[in-house]
């Protein structure tokens, strides 16, 4: 913690100030840094946030920002595989009630895939190349429940049938490379939803397919959310899809948050300018190319090395706005926006509103 | 699927010609260009000081006194349907497929060949369930904890194995398993005969061959499952709450063991083709030794009888290997 | 013969030096081993070549035999390997054999099919055999003088079948050249030169007189061969025995399995003894195993040509090993021949020059040392009759003597000479002697380049073919030689004899055609004095030294081990110093 936070924040972070009540997901002071011979890669550096049960929370930001790690952290995936001895991890990870980073490895393992399951990138390097489709989910079914091979069978047809593969039943025989990429992503999330989980985490699963399909599997997401009920964590770059389907945001930049809201508030009244520059860099069809905006300039910052201060701060245009050196010494904290919004950034309130209003939204 | 198993055995006929011509051309070809003549050929096969009649004799008896594309033929021929030779008082019949004569004993070669490869067969299968055991246990367990103790103490030991050559581990094999603790016998029975005795006298001699084979399939399983373990379908398979020995057999094992599949049916098959070394030490009366008699006593029918079994069985290695490829990875297709 | 000559492989070579350390790694433990086998006696070292060791008549128990090679056939007619002609005796009974003695005094000729020794007529042109009464093979048919004769025309006259004896009755016998051998020739009468007046008299009509024929039907060739059951080349696989095992079973290439056989009658044979219940002729066994199965008593090395190069060292390290062991001359010399043919030695001076140069401890010592080979002075070996100790060209300390030879390179006209030395690439220690020759030859300035050729063609494609050691200026021949049968005539007669010059497959390699040598040698064939003929020999070594073609390097010899169990083991001369293998027990 800076000294600033100790001392003059009017508002800390949210965790501290909603203690008492468990969110069904509830994230507290999430680390997740792995020791290399360069040094520790601070992946994720202090991450707070909560989820409801029937909620979408949507986590943007660039490659390299923590967002993927947060996801494998939740799913307590890093700890497992050659590399999971080099994991150092703190913080607590509360679901429904049971805290998992504390938790023993099998205890997480048998919420895997029952409570929380996930969704992956690209569904085709994410399933084995070897085992047909519905031996993949017939796997994924009986892992958790006790059934025979026949019935764990008709459960899988049923789930591909549900998320609209045609032929479900002959589908079920097909492996994975006979399929197309959205009905690929389809069995993905047939596969992952085979065990009714309460939180369904996914990651980036639109980018490996095309336009018209994207559409279709995010209206399948929400479909099936709607349907079942669970939380989800859609992990993401695309600040499209963000406005399609979250309920609310949270900006992640070198491994922390810089902004949560409410899906509106982001987009609507954006506090951070990398946030902004987010936004900026969304393509919109309503527009003609020249005239799109800003992308973010300059590189993601190193997760050894953080830039000192705001870590935003080498690519923030309004890095000089705050006074003295203030933007390269402290790091800002979360500050309550208004509501459930939050952001972190040094520049005054007025100076964000004066910025958005005039400078970036009439670009947008 | 049939006509792919048709085309390759046609494609595998033609190749085995082609290496019986190639062997044919350079045994005869090379010391012709060299300045060899079909007497002094012919002299080699006889003992001390022969007449000259008895040259002529023997290179009439050896058909070296025929044009080189009429011996082919002829060896072709009695392959496919049999031949007769004249080789006491009596004219024999060589059944088909008759390999021929040996040029300096007489004696058919088919026969000494179908005696020998249960021999080798023998050690061969019997090494190759060993090093492939080994070979892939230890490259397991290497590469699920990269760089630990046992990781590099295996590695190391494999690095040995692949180093020494077999005229060293199987003499050490010998001198502990039979001299120093005579415990495994020493000379071959067949499996038929008795299968405990068959696999105690063949013990140290799979032993020593593993040794040099599973450091290799140790190493190869090693850098197999260290990709695949990082394959995205693996943290899919954890995802699903898999518990980790699953994920490592059932899904890890699978992936990286495919493209091992290739390797083995290659080494099995150029192993049955004769183990010369191992067959050497171990004094294993097997196709790689028949090979050695055939070259040091400059024997064609020996040379190529030998020649062509192992490039028959390098080729039903290659076409098994390539079937259970396609059984083991479905997005491969025979075509 | 070229016997088995002990070939080692080059890429054999690092690994027999990793064994042997092996072994010397183990050797503190193995030693333990061996005394308990021991039984705190041994014979001492080169006993068996003074005396038969462990002499016994203990009948019982299985003896092995183990050879790292395979022979040439089991086939008494169609083999020339020594310890084949050793060996074969147990199954095949030729007219005559070798009396089991230790060292020269094995050289003994004694009658074995036959009732005595050959009777000579006509000058030493006709010979006469009676055979013993009661033979009979091991079926119980009665052994007859025609299935000699019979075993005779098929191993000498069918060369297109059985090629790998030797055809000396061909070369010998009285109109040889023209019969077509018995598979082709089906007349009943067979070759006329020989006659079966009856069942058991056998009489040999030669075209010259040849006084050393008892020597030439102790061949396993006049083993007798019963027509109706030769089958050619297949005869191998059903060997009727005449003598006192027979074949329970054979595996080509594999192994062999001798018993009893119960139809030799020991009264119609004073030299066999039968004692071991079975036999057992292992074939291509790793050397390094077959020396250890013999120091172990556990078996004998059939090849009898020594132990192998790691094993010689852990021996010699070792006294107690070596009381078992024996060294012993082979029957053999290692030469190098000059190429009276090619120039400038058909000079004799340039010829005497190379006798002076060579350094012979330096190829002694390329050899593998004293145990390996004495040095040499004279073409005939000291357990060949007629081996008279000479030194026509002795140097200080078998050093060689460059200013001698500077003088004979003076007296032939030249201050230097450049040649080629061939040597056969497959033999390392052969090799490695050609190189100390060449630096010998180098410091009296004979540049001599070597040139390697295959062991198996080297008689047959180069350096015993005149044509092309002449093309390839090849004026320097590494070579080994070891006698047919242990006499000067079976020694001299194809290294030295112009008129056995051929045109391939020569082994006169100097291609020495004086006409001297070839009357003493024709002259010494008909002398029927033994003790003339052997200074006929003498003779011919001598004229042969004066004039320089043949440079003696060493007396090959052999480290034998010595199995403990064995009982009757004795070194003789008749098979290159192997042990006699006719009467050897177990005591196991």
């Amino acid at each position: 913690m800076t000294e600033l936070s100790k001392t003059g924040a009017a508002v800390s972070e949210p965790a501290a100030t909603e203690k008492d009540s468990k969110a069904f997901l509830d994230v507290r002071d999430l680390k997740v840094h792995f020791p290399t011979d360069d040094g520790v890669v601070k992946s994720v550096d202090g991450l707070s946030f909560k989820l409801e049960k029937g909620k979408t929370l949507s986590v943007v930001g660039e490659s390299g920002s923590g967002k993927s790690v947060t996801s494998l952290a939740v799913m307590g995936l890093h700890r497992l595989g050659a590399r999971g001895k080099n994991v150092r991890m703190s913080g607590e990870i509360w679901l429904d009630g049971k805290e998992l980073v504390s938790a023993g490895p099998d205890e997480v393992r048998k919420l895997r895939g029952r409570e929380m399951a996930m969704i992956f990138q690209d569904p085709l390097s994410a399933m084995h190349p070897y085992y047909t489709v519905g031996n993949q989910i017939v796997e994924a079914y009986r892992t958790h429940h006790q059934v025979s091979r026949k019935a764990a069978r008709a459960r899988a047809i049923e789930m591909l049938d549900r998320v609209g593969i045609p032929e479900p039943a002959k589908r079920a025989d097909s492996y994975p490379h006979e399929f197309s990429g959205g009905m690929r992503q389809r069995a993905m999330i047939a596969m992952a939803l085979v065990n009714n989980p309460e939180l369904l985490i996914a990651d980036e699963p639109t980018t490996a397919l095309d336009v018209t399909v994207q559409a279709q599997i995010l209206d399948l997401i929400r479909d099936l959310q709607k349907e079942f009920g669970s939380a989800v964590i859609l992990i993401t770059h695309d600040l499209g899809v963000v406005a399609e389907i979250a309920d609310d945001v949270l900006v992640m930049y070198g491994g922390r948050c810089v902004e949560r809201g409410p899906v509106e508030e982001i987009f609507e009244r954006p506090q951070h300018p990398y946030t902004w520059g987010l936004l900026g860099s969304m393509p919109r069809i309503d527009r003609e190319t020249s005239e799109r905006l800003i992308p973010v300039k300059g590189q993601p910052p190193s997760l050894i090395n953080v830039p000192s201060g705001c870590a935003f701060h080498p690519r923030c245009p309004y890095a000089d706005l705050p006074k003295g050196n203030v933007t390269r010494t402290v790091r800002p904290e979360l500050q309550q926006v208004d509501g459930g919004h939050w952001s972190a950034c040094h520049l005054s309130p007025e100076d964000r509103t004066r910025i958005w209003t005039e400078e970036i939204a009439p670009k947008l | 699927m049939i006509s792919y198993i048709l085309r390759r055995t046609f494609a595998a006929v033609i190749l085995l010609l082609v290496v019986s011509a190639v062997t044919f051309a350079i045994f005869f070809l090379l010391p012709r260009l060299a300045g060899q003549t079909a007497d002094q050929l012919a002299t080699q096969y006889l003992g001390k000081s022969p007449s000259k009649a008895d040259i002529l004799a023997v290179k009439h008896n050896l058909g070296l006194d025929q044009p080189l594309y009429v011996q082919y033929w002829h060896f072709i021929k009695g392959i496919v349907a049999g031949a007769t030779y004249d080789l006491g008082p009596t004219t024999v019949h060589c059944n088909a497929p008759c390999f021929g004569y040996s040029f300096k004993t007489h004696q058919a070669v088919w026969p000494e060949l179908t005696s020998r490869i249960p021999i080798t067969g023998s050690l061969a299968a019997g090494a190759a369930v060993l090093w492939l055991l080994s070979g892939v246990a230890v490259g397991v367990v290497s590469a699920l904890k990269p760089r630990s103790f046992f990781d590099r103490a295996f590695m190391g030991v494999a690095l040995a194995g692949v180093s020494l050559p077999m005229f060293f581990t199987g003499q050490l094999a010998i001198l502990l398993f039979r001299v120093q603790w005579p415990i495994f016998g020493r000379d071959y029975v067949p499996f038929t005969e008795n299968p405990s005795q068959w696999a105690n006298t063949l013990f140290p001699a799979w032993c020593s061959l593993a040794l040099l084979y599973s450091a290799i399939y140790a190493r190869l399983t090693r850098s197999g499952m260290l990709e695949t373990m990082n394959e995205d379908f693996i943290r899919t398979a954890r995802a699903k709450g898999l518990r980790e020995r699953k994920v490592v057999v059932r899904h890890g094992l699978r992936a990286a063991l495919t493209p091992i599949i290739t390797v083995f049916g290659m080494d099995l098959g150029l192993l049955l083709g004769g183990a010369v070394i191992t067959e050497y030490v171990f004094s294993l009366h097997g196709v790689g030794e028949y090979a050695v008699q055939g070259i040091t006593d400059n024997d064609l029918p020996k040379i190529l009888g030998v020649t062509l079994l192992a490039a028959f069985f390098v080729v039903i290695a290659n076409l098994l290997v390539d079937l259970l490829y396609a059984a083991a990875d479905p997005r491969v297709r025979l075509s | 013969m070229e016997g088995n000559p002990p070939i080692m492989r080059r890429s054999a070579l690092a690994a027999v030096a990793a064994i042997g350390s092996v072994s010397l790694l183990l050797a503190g433990c193995s030693k333990a081993d061996d005394n308990k086998n021991d039984n705190g006696k041994s014979a001492g070292a080169n006993a068996a070549t003074k005396d038969v060791v462990n002499a016994s008549s203990k009948k019982g128990g299985t003896l092995t035999y183990e050879l790292s090679d395979v022979p040439d056939s089991f086939d008494p007619g169609n083999t020339y390997y020594a310890y084949m002609y050793n060996l074969s005796r147990l199954w095949a009974r030729p007219l005559m054999t070798f009396e089991p003695g230790p060292g020269e005094k094995g050289n003994t000729l004694v009658p074995d099919l036959a009732a005595s020794k050959g009777v000579p007529s006509d000058g030493g042109k006709t010979w006469t055999y009676k055979l013993r009464s009661g033979l009979k093979y091991q079926d119980g048919t009665a052994i007859t003088s025609k299935d000699v004769k019979y075993a005779v025309e098929r191993s000498n006259f069918a060369r297109d079948v059985l090629s790998l004896g030797p055809n000396y009755f061909q070369q010998f016998l009285a109109g040889g050249d023209k019969y077509k051998g018995p598979y082709k020739d089906k007349s009943a009468k067979g070759l006329s030169s020989i006659e079966t007046p009856d069942d058991t008299t056998i009489v040999f009509h030669l075209k010259q007189a040849f006084q050393e024929f008892d020597y030439l039907v102790a061949a396993p060739q006049t083993a007798p061969v019963p027509q109706a059951k030769d089958k050619g080349v297949d005869y191998v696989k059903s060997i009727v025995s005449s003598g006192s095992y027979k074949f329970q079973s054979y595996d080509e290439g594999k192994q062999a399995v001798l018993v009893r056989n119960e139809n030799w009658d020991p009264k119609t044979d004073p030299l066999r003894k039968q004692l071991p219940d079975k036999i057992v002729v292992k074939l291509k066994v790793n050397p390094e195993t077959v020396d250890q199965d013999v120091l172990a008593g556990n078996a004998i090395d059939l090849g009898g040509t020594g132990v192998q190069a790691a094993t010689q060292a852990k021996i010699l390290n070792d006294s107690s090993m070596k009381a078992n062991t024996d060294n012993t001359y082979g029957g053999r010399l290692v030469y190098l021949a000059i190429n009276t043919t090619v120039k400038p030695f058909d000079n004799v001076a340039c010829r005497k020059a190379v006798q002076y140069a060579i350094d012979k401890v330096s190829v002694q010592t390329a050899e593998g040392g004293p145990i390996r080979g004495e040095i040499a002075s004279t073409v005939l070996p000291p357990d060949i009759p007629g081996y008279a100790k000479a030194d026509a060209y002795a140097t200080a300390g078998n050093k060689g003597d460059a200013a001698k030879a500077k003088e004979q390179l003076k007296a032939c006209g030249k201050t230097a000479i450049t040649t080629n030395i061939s040597a056969r690439s497959d033999r390392p220690q052969e090799i490695d002697a050609a190189t100390a020759i060449i630096a010998s030859l180098k410091k009296v300035g004979i540049n001599a380049n070597l040139k390697q050729f295959p062991s198996g063609k080297y008689f047959t494609d180069y350096a015993g073919v005149p044509k092309f050691t002449q093309q390839q200026n090849i004026g320097l021949m590494m070579m080994q030689w070891g006698a047919d049968w242990p006499s000067g005539y079976g020694f001299l007669q194809q290294i030295l004899n112009g008129k056995a010059i051929s045109q391939s497959g020569n082994t006169n390699l100097s291609q020495y055609n004086d006409k001297d040598v070839n009357a003493l040698l024709e002259k010494a064939i008909a002398t029927q004095d033994t003790t003339e003929r052997n200074s006929l020999y003498t003779q011919i070594d001598k004229k042969t030294m004066d004039d320089a073609v043949i440079v003696p390097l060493a007396y090959f010899k052999v480290l034998l081990a010595r199995p403990q169990n064995a009982t009757n083991v004795v070194s003789t001369a008749a098979f290159s110093g192997q042990y006699d293998y006719l009467n050897i027990g177990t005591t196991k």
